[in-house]
Formats: structure tokens, sequence, C-alpha cells
């Protein structure tokens, strides 16, 4: 079969890189699997459960760029107690043992420690990219050894993150000999740094082209940094509050004009609305527009802004807009692929928002659009009918009424319909979110339509264990399945326990499933984690197998049960 | 599904029941629903904090709807948050978390106006915006000692009510200051303000 020397599969393979692609050339033979595991550097574990750093190392030792994915994605929302887990520290400590070159580290939702960050920065003598997302664990103790240490540093963006801000020196870690940054992210930042380090380290970094700051930098610091980087292209504002009488502004007005290359622009964590003038010049060019940390910005200010946002692909922006201004956008933006309309008052205190009217303006004027994450007021299924109409080439669609249980105000059904048309319309959709009001009916359409769906989210909704049976037995694809507040219970969850070994984890909390039910898959299959979360000091181990399960957590895995579990989770 | 869980009792032929019917009520069947206003207005808050009440940690609990319906006819409607909804990750950090919204009372104004304090920096910026807001006034700005209305000649003082009750000039006090303790403002007619004897600006109109 392989009438190829090595070398020459190999360069073939360099052309191969995507995941999926080399997992499959992989498994095509011996020969194949040798040559691709020696060649491939660049490898993404979504489940950091499942696989233990040792066999990755034994498999790839030519491993450069590593991500990887700890806590559950409802994690996100605190259904997921603190130290249940996802710690990275392990994996630096046998990949630093190892002779692994590591370049690239990704983290999301994984607990990252100040000495994790050390021992990375001293251990890879190469290392130049750092992306934590979502993770927490660390100060700024951690970031100034990153700094210090990694010499050849080009890309460290954190996002979303939850660090311990120890105020300032990280930035003045940076050496003087440090000229090799591209990205340097630190938004989430709350604490002061050092702008006169910053002024200095942005000077001599002449490939820089992504920048976002944090609250702390303030304006005139911004105008600086922007005529030391003309380059940028990709910008992350600060503070935005001036005076617009002051000498400040008007050279922010001349630094931005220079900027011509800025595509992206986002931060505005303080802003005066009344000053938006001066960002006019770029807006013409802008391809990612964030403004969901600016609930300042609202009203004919923030219209104006989006009139001149011709070229826009992304959009992430609060409800504040209302439905008004997403006619604007629907005018305005005809390239539009992402739109996310995040709550600025998740609480309702009834001022926001959006509701079913806003999104079928955009669908209606953005034939482009394939990716949406909404949170609104309410949703009509008339409305859904026509958004799917309207932009059958969705990818994800993720709705969130914020009464999760909302009927369709006007005819007081369910949704059932709306999200049915969804899936019937949209035949590449990859993930859904659901809520409102909503029967097993729904899913009988999931199942039925949505036959590339990797993951669904579901919250609040069906009658009986057929919703979650219909979706197992449909969605031939499905990786991630996460629910929670729904009446399924035992029967659907070991109707087909295999299923659970061809997706990559499976959360329930809050339905009816029970411990006696979760003990049985765990004996059905090895081949999976069954975690069970609970945090009543009540429960005993040996508690009747009827008890309902508070969580459940379970994930396939070619290690076993982790070692690092708190007291609140067992194994079964 | 048991009919203890008053949100399953939809059915697919749900032609029959109404809006009521259908919504997460308090109370254990038999029992008289609170019917919520939540749903049928657009924007009502009360809808589902008021009805759904999952206390996790509490030690008698079992994580089901049915119970926290339970709990929840046992102790009073109150607006607790369901854990993790809206699904919304760090929503305190983006929403308006920090806002402080007064009301604005112009003499001679059929209605008020609110603002919020929080988004500006300086006095200047305040009195500019009220200005905006007002453009048919004119807001005695020491930096301009001289502006005066020009179609009807008036001329506003602004000032604010503190934590004390007290009416207070603006720009006396450093501009956090102010922000902090101020509760409402009044654009109040300088004719008013005659035979107050006013000789020195502010101290902090001009440089905040």
């Amino acid at each position: 079969m392989n009438y190829f020397p090595d070398e020459v599969l190999e360069h073939v393979f360099d052309f191969i890189t995507s995941h999926k692609d080399r997992n499959s050339v992989s498994l095509v033979c011996k020969s194949w699997y040798k040559i691709e595991r020696y060649s491939r550097q660049r490898v993404f574990i979504g489940n950091c459960y499942s696989i233990s750093p040792e066999r990755l190392i034994a498999r790839f030792p030519g491993l450069k760029s590593l991500t990887l994915k700890g806590k559950p994605h409802f994690a996100d929302f605190n259904l997921v107690p603190h130290d249940w887990g996802g710690f990275v520290y392990p994996w630096i400590k046998a990949l630093a043992k190892s002779r692994i070159g590591l370049e690239e580290l990704r983290l999301k939702r994984m607990v990252v420690s100040d000495e994790s960050l050390e021992l990375l920065s001293k251990s890879f003598v190469n290392f130049k990219s750092l992306v934590l997302v979502s993770c927490e664990g660390f100060t700024t103790d951690g970031l100034a050894a990153i700094a210090a240490n990694c010499r050849f540093i080009r890309e460290l963006d954190l996002q979303e993150n939850e660090v311990d801000d120890h105020r300032g020196h990280w930035l003045s870690c940076f050496p003087e000999s440090c000229t090799s940054l591209i990205s340097l992210n630190f938004a989430c930042l709350r604490g002061e740094v050092n702008l006169g380090a910053l002024e200095r380290l942005v000077s001599r970094s002449p490939n820089l082209k992504s920048l976002r700051l944090n609250r702390a930098v303030p304006l005139d610091t911004l105008q600086k940094l922007l005529m030391l980087a003309p380059q940028l292209v990709d910008l992350g504002i600060g503070s935005y509050v001036h005076d617009p009488f002051s000498e400040a502004y008007n050279k922010l007005k001349i630094a931005i004009q220079r900027c011509k290359s800025i595509r992206s622009l986002s931060g505005f964590l303080e802003v005066a609305p009344h000053c938006m003038s001066a960002i006019y010049p770029i807006c013409g060019n802008l391809t990612f527009l964030n403004l969901s940390y600016a609930p300042g910005l609202h009203g004919n200010k923030l219209m104006k802004l989006i009139q001149h946002c011709r070229k826009l692909q992304r959009l992430w922006i609060l409800d504040c807009i209302g439905d008004k201004g997403l006619g604007v956008v629907a005018l305005t933006c005809k390239e539009l692929q992402e739109l996310r309309v995040f709550p600025s008052d998740p609480f309702g205190a009834g001022n926001a928002a959006v509701t079913e009217e806003g999104l079928v303006l955009v669908s209606a004027g953005c034939p482009k659009l394939n990716s949406l994450l909404y949170f609104c007021q309410q949703m009509t299924n008339a409305a859904l009918i026509t958004v799917a109409k309207n932009c059958p080439n969705f990818i994800r669609f993720r709705l969130c009424i914020l009464d999760p249980i909302k009927p369709d105000p006007v005819t007081n059904q369910p949704l059932d319909e709306g999200f049915g048309a969804i899936v019937q319309s949209c035949k590449g959709l990859k993930r859904l979110s659901l809520s409102g009001l909503l029967t097993d009916q729904v899913f009988l359409y999931i199942g039925m339509y949505a036959e590339q769906l990797k993951m669904l989210s579901i919250a609040f909704a069906a009658n009986s264990d057929k919703g979650m049976l219909y979706v197992l037995n449909g969605c031939k694809k499905l990786r991630k399945l996460e629910i929670r507040d729904c009446p399924f219970g035992d029967a659907a969850l070991l109707e087909d326990v295999g299923k659970y070994e061809t997706m990559r984890s499976l959360w329930m909390s809050s339905c009816e499933v029970t411990l006696g039910g979760c003990k049985s898959v765990a004996e059905k299959m090895p081949s999976l984690n069954v975690e069970i979360i609970n945090e009543s000091e009540q429960m005993e181990f040996n508690l009747d197998d009827k008890q309902k399960v508070d969580k459940l957590y379970l994930y396939r895995t070619l290690v076993g049960h982790r070692k690092d579990a708190p007291e609140y989770v067992w194994i079964l | 599904m048991s009919s203890e869980n008053g949100k399953r009792l939809l059915e697919t032929d749900a032609g029959c029941l109404n809006f009521e019917a259908t919504e997460l009520t308090l109370g254990l069947p038999g029992e008289p629903r609170v019917t919520s206003d939540g749903g049928a207005k657009l924007g009502s808050k009360r809808g589902f904090s008021e009805t759904v009440d999952l206390k996790l940690g509490d030690n008698s609990q079992e994580v089901k709807l049915g119970h926290s319906l339970q709990e929840a006819a046992k102790s009073p409607a109150s607006k607790t948050q369901v854990v993790g909804w809206p699904p919304v990750r760090g929503f305190a950090k983006r929403g308006k978390k920090s806002c402080k919204y007064v009301k604005v009372a112009v003499d001679g104004a059929p209605y008020l106006r609110k603002v919020d304090l929080e988004i500006y920096n300086s006095y200047q910026q305040l009195l500019t915006s009220l200005e905006d807001m007002f453009s048919c006034f004119t807001i005695r700005n020491y930096l301009n000692e001289k502006q005066i209305d020009q179609v009807n000649g008036i001329e506003y003082m602004p000032t604010y009510e503190d934590k004390d009750g007290d009416w207070m000039l603006v720009g006396d006090v450093p501009w956090q200051m102010f922000v902090e303790s101020c509760k409402r403002l009044r654009l109040m007619k300088s004719s008013e303000a005659v035979g107050l004897g006013l000789k020195t600006a502010p101290k902090y109109s001009s440089t905040n």
C-alpha cells in the first residue's frame, strides 16, 4: 500500500492541518499512524480527563502546540462548584520532564496556578504563545514569570479569566530584549498597570498586531500607544472617558486616523458615549466589533456608530441596542455573519431589550448570518419560522429567552414549531441552545432533522423521557449534550449507554435520574467516567439507589477514574 | 409527568389550555395559584424569578422542580434567582452594575429626565450633557459666566439634593464625592436664587 518513503508521506501530511483530518489519516494503517504521530505538531484535547499527559507525550513526541479544555461548559454559569478539577499543573509538569519543545499552550476553563505558569515559563526555551480563556487560579505574579522568562514570547492572550490582581509589576517584567510580541490581551485584569512600562513595551514591539487593554489604561495612554503602534489590526480600548474639549481627545483623533489597519475593535470598558465620533474614521474597515462590555453606549450614539460600520462581519452587543437598533444593524451590516446580543440586565428590570422583532429584522437584512447568540425578552414561533426561511445557513443558533419557560406570547403555544423550523431549514446546524416553553415535540424535530448537530443545550424543557430519547437516537453526530432542569430520568439515561462512548460528554443537572441509574451506566460502560456532584452534606455514599442525583457529568476516557476529584464528586 | 410539577401540565394538544395554566406557579396541586404577570407583559420582571426557587445548599432538598414548588409554597414569594440563569458568563461584569441614575428636574419643564452620573467624569461633562438634554434652557455655568438663554433670557442654577436631604449647589465638592452623595438634580431658575448672595464660584466647577 505504501510506495512512498516516509519523508514523502510526511511532507504530504504537512498539508493536512485540521485535527479531524489528521485523526482520520492516523487510522488508515500502522505505517500512516506512525508517520502521522511523529509529524503531528498540534493537538487538541477537548476534555483534559479523557487522556493523560504521559500518553500524549508518548504518542506525539513532536508536539509543539497543545489545546486543553477542563471544566464542563455549565461551569460558566456557576453550576460547577469550586475545586471541581481541571488543573493544568500535572500537564505542565509532565511536559516539562519530557523532551517536548512546547511552543504554544491554549487552555479553556482550567485551573492554572502561579506555580504552573512559573514552571511553564522556565521549562520551554521556545515557548511563544499562551492563551487562557475562562481560567482561574492565578495571579499577576504568574504573568510576571511568563513575561520575565519566555524570551521569545509572541502571544499573551487572557480572555475572561478570574485573575487575582496584585497590581502593576508584571508588565515591567518583560525584559528590554523582548521585542517579539505580536499579541497582548490583558483586558480582563482589574488592577492598575504600569503605564510607562506598557508604553515602552509597545514601543519596542514592532510586530504588535493585537492589543487589548484593561480598564486601568486611560485615554491619554491609549493615544500614546496608538501613536506607537499604528500597525495594529485588533484593538481593545480600556477606558474611554474624557472631556471632549481636552487636548488628549484631539490627540486621540489624530492617532486613530493613523491606524488604518484596525479591523477588530472591542473593550470600551468605561465609556463616555458623547465622544464616539473619534472612532468613526476606523469604523468603515471594521470586521469585528465588540461592545458587550459597554452598557453606557446606547441609543442614538450607538446607532450612529453602527451606521459607520458597513463591513462588519461579527457584532457583539448588549440588548440595550433594542429592536430598533437591530433594525439599523440590518440596514447597515450586509456582511454580518455572527451576532451576539447579551443581556444588560439579566434579572429583568424590564428596561431591556430585544424581542423577536429585532431578530427578524436582522435575519431579513443580513443574508450571510450563520452564528447567533441572542438573549431576549420573548420569542414567537412565527418569528423563528421567518428567521429559518431567511437564514438557512446557521451553524450556531443559541437562543436564550430570559424567562426560560415562556411560551409564544402571541399564541401562548410552546416554541416547538419555531425551533423545528430552524433545525429543518438549517441543514448545517452544529450547535443549538433552546429556551422558552418546549415540549417533547421539539426534540422529535431535532432528532429528525439536526443531522450535523454536535452540541445541544437544553434547560427547563420537555415533558418526558421521550424528549431525550429522540435526541440520543436521532442526532448521530452529537458530541456534547448538556441538560438542566428537565424531566429526564433513568429510562432515557439507560436506553442506549453505548451512545455516550461516541460523545465527549453528557451533563444532567436537576433532572430525574437516580443514583441507581447512574451506577448502572457506570457498570455497563467502563470506558466512561460517571461522576456525581453532590453538594448536600447529608448524602452518604450508601444511600438509596432511588435517590435523585443533583448533578451528573459523564464522559468517555481512556485513562479511567481521575485522582484529583474533590470530596463532593463521586466517581461511580 | 407528575402533576405535582405544575410546569408540566402542557400537553401537545395544548389548544385547550389557557396561558395561566402553562405558567410555572407556586403551590401544590389543589392550592390556589399565585398568578404572576410574567410573560404576558413584555419585560415583566417577576415572571420567572418570583416563581422558581432553587435553593441549592439546603440540606433537606431534593433538587427537582417538584420540590422547588413545595419550598416556594412554604416561603413567601421572594425575588430569588435561579442559579445559573440566564446563562451568561460574568454577567455581573457586563451589566449596568455601576450606574447611578438620578432624576433631573428643571423648573418650568413639564416632565423630568434621568441621567446616569457614572458615565461622566467631571462637572463640565455633566453640565454639557444636561444642556443637550434640555436644549432650550441654559444652565448657569461658572465657566461661562455670561451664558444667558437667547430665547427667553432665563438662567438656571444647577442644584442637587444630597444624602441628608439638603439642597446644595453643584460644584462645591470633588466630582466623585458629588456622584456618591447626589440623589437628584434640580435646575433652579436663577431668579429664585436671587438674594442668596453667592459671591464665590464653586470650587470644582472649572477644574474637574
